[in-house]
């Protein structure tokens, strides 16, 4: 084996072992990486009990419901297999509207999830508010623009 | 052996520094155009966004700075890679200079991120996957910085910093991939994505040419960076006391 050859050799095995540590360590750190539970997974019992732990869902169209005189608000999160609903009494992002996906920061309490921090999670598409005006008459949410 | 005289020949330092000089004016030119074209084009002439308003258009900046991170960390990687195994100065040499470049803008990516985060998602910081893979990405660069001035000899610190380089390099597809992996609050990426990008023209034109201007102005960077590299490691060499005054 020349030098050269080598040298080669080493660099190919550091990858090889950096990388298959990696993948190791993602493997088993994946469910803390969850940034957040969707809520099948809270139903399946995967999220913690008795713990804080966010998760993650669409609001449900027409579910917002507030309580006059004050900032408590209700809305059921969905990802269109089950639902899970959510109290917050503090102010809500901008992007929070009805069809938008958002993450809820708090526990579960008597079925429902009490929060304490919501945020707005945003999708990958852009376009004018024209077009989406007039998406909103004729095509489904996957048509591209 | 013919085909590889042309890359020798690269690799050769006074020959490098010469065509490096010719050729900055050649990506400095298109890249302010460009870059200046796609920031009018996104700021100005772009409608704003049907849900986040104006604030989108910081994906202007923020999409080709996260860019050129990764592009920067990769290029640096693989010259580190080359430089080890083929010991090819210039290699350590565009490595070295790459690395100040890719942590400028991995450092603008992530603050132009935070500030978008505030008003859209509600929070300045989340210890989410991709925003924790990025950030990661930034102290490599630092630590690569910071080995590389950690040694006295040249040639130790080409060595030590390149495998410093090219272990970080998995973090590369974890970054891009973050947001496919796991649940996250960043979003997919909108330009590289199944089914064409999540965009009209009307905004995605100047956001292409952002990207092909921010990677046009790494290569103007690189050129003058690799340059001073250069004049630096080869200070007593013949050649440069040949050379002209500039």
């Amino acid at each position: 084996m020349t030098p050269r050859r080598k040298r080669l050799f080493s660099v190919v095995a550091i990858l090889a072992g950096v990388g298959l540590a990696a993948v190791v360590a993602l493997k088993a750190f994946d469910n803390n990486l969850l940034y957040f539970y969707d809520p099948s997974q809270v139903a399946a019992g995967m999220a913690p009990a008795g713990k804080t732990f966010r998760i993650g869902g669409m609001v449900t169209k027409g579910s917002v419901a507030r309580t006059p005189g004050s900032l408590e608000v209700r809305f059921v999160i969905t990802d269109f297999a089950k639902s899970v609903t959510v109290v917050y009494d503090q102010i809500l992002p901008d992007l929070f509207r009805e069809g938008q996906g958002i993450i809820a920061h708090g526990r579960m309490r008597d079925g429902v999830f009490v929060a304490d921090d919501v945020l707005a999670k945003h999708d990958e598409k852009y376009m004018p508010p024209e077009v989406a005006k007039s998406l909103k008459h004729a095509i489904p949410p996957e048509g591209s623009t | 052996m013919g085909t590889w005289t042309w890359f020798h020949k690269l690799a050769s330092p006074p020959h490098f520094y010469r065509i490096a000089g010719r050729l900055i004016p050649w990506f400095a030119v298109p890249a302010a155009l460009l870059i200046a074209g796609g920031l009018y084009g996104g700021l100005v002439r772009a409608p704003p966004d049907y849900q986040q308003g104006e604030a989108f258009r910081i994906i202007y900046v923020h999409a080709p700075s996260a860019w050129l991170s990764l592009v920067c960390y990769t290029t640096m990687a693989v010259a580190a890679a080359v430089g080890l195994i083929w010991r090819i100065k210039l290699a350590h040499a565009l490595a070295a200079a790459t690395a100040p470049i890719g942590a400028s803008f991995a450092l603008l990516c992530l603050a132009t991120g935070s500030l978008w985060g505030r008003p859209m998602w509600g929070t300045w910081w989340e210890w989410d996957a991709r925003l924790t893979s990025q950030l990661i990405l930034f102290f490599l660069y630092l630590g690569y910085m910071a080995l590389r001035s950690a040694y006295d000899d040249l040639g130790r610190a080409d060595r030590a910093s390149a495998v410093l380089a090219i272990v970080g390099i998995v973090n590369v597809p974890i970054i891009h991939f973050s947001v496919d992996w796991w649940n996250s609050l960043h979003q997919g990426s909108t330009v590289i994505r199944k089914g064409g990008p999540a965009m009209p023209p009307s905004m995605l034109v100047p956001l292409l040419m952002c990207f092909a201007g921010f990677t046009l102005l790494y290569a103007a960077l690189a050129c003058i960076r690799v340059r001073a590299e250069v004049l630096e490691r080869e200070r007593n060499a013949t050649w440069l006391r040949e050379l002209p005054p500039a």
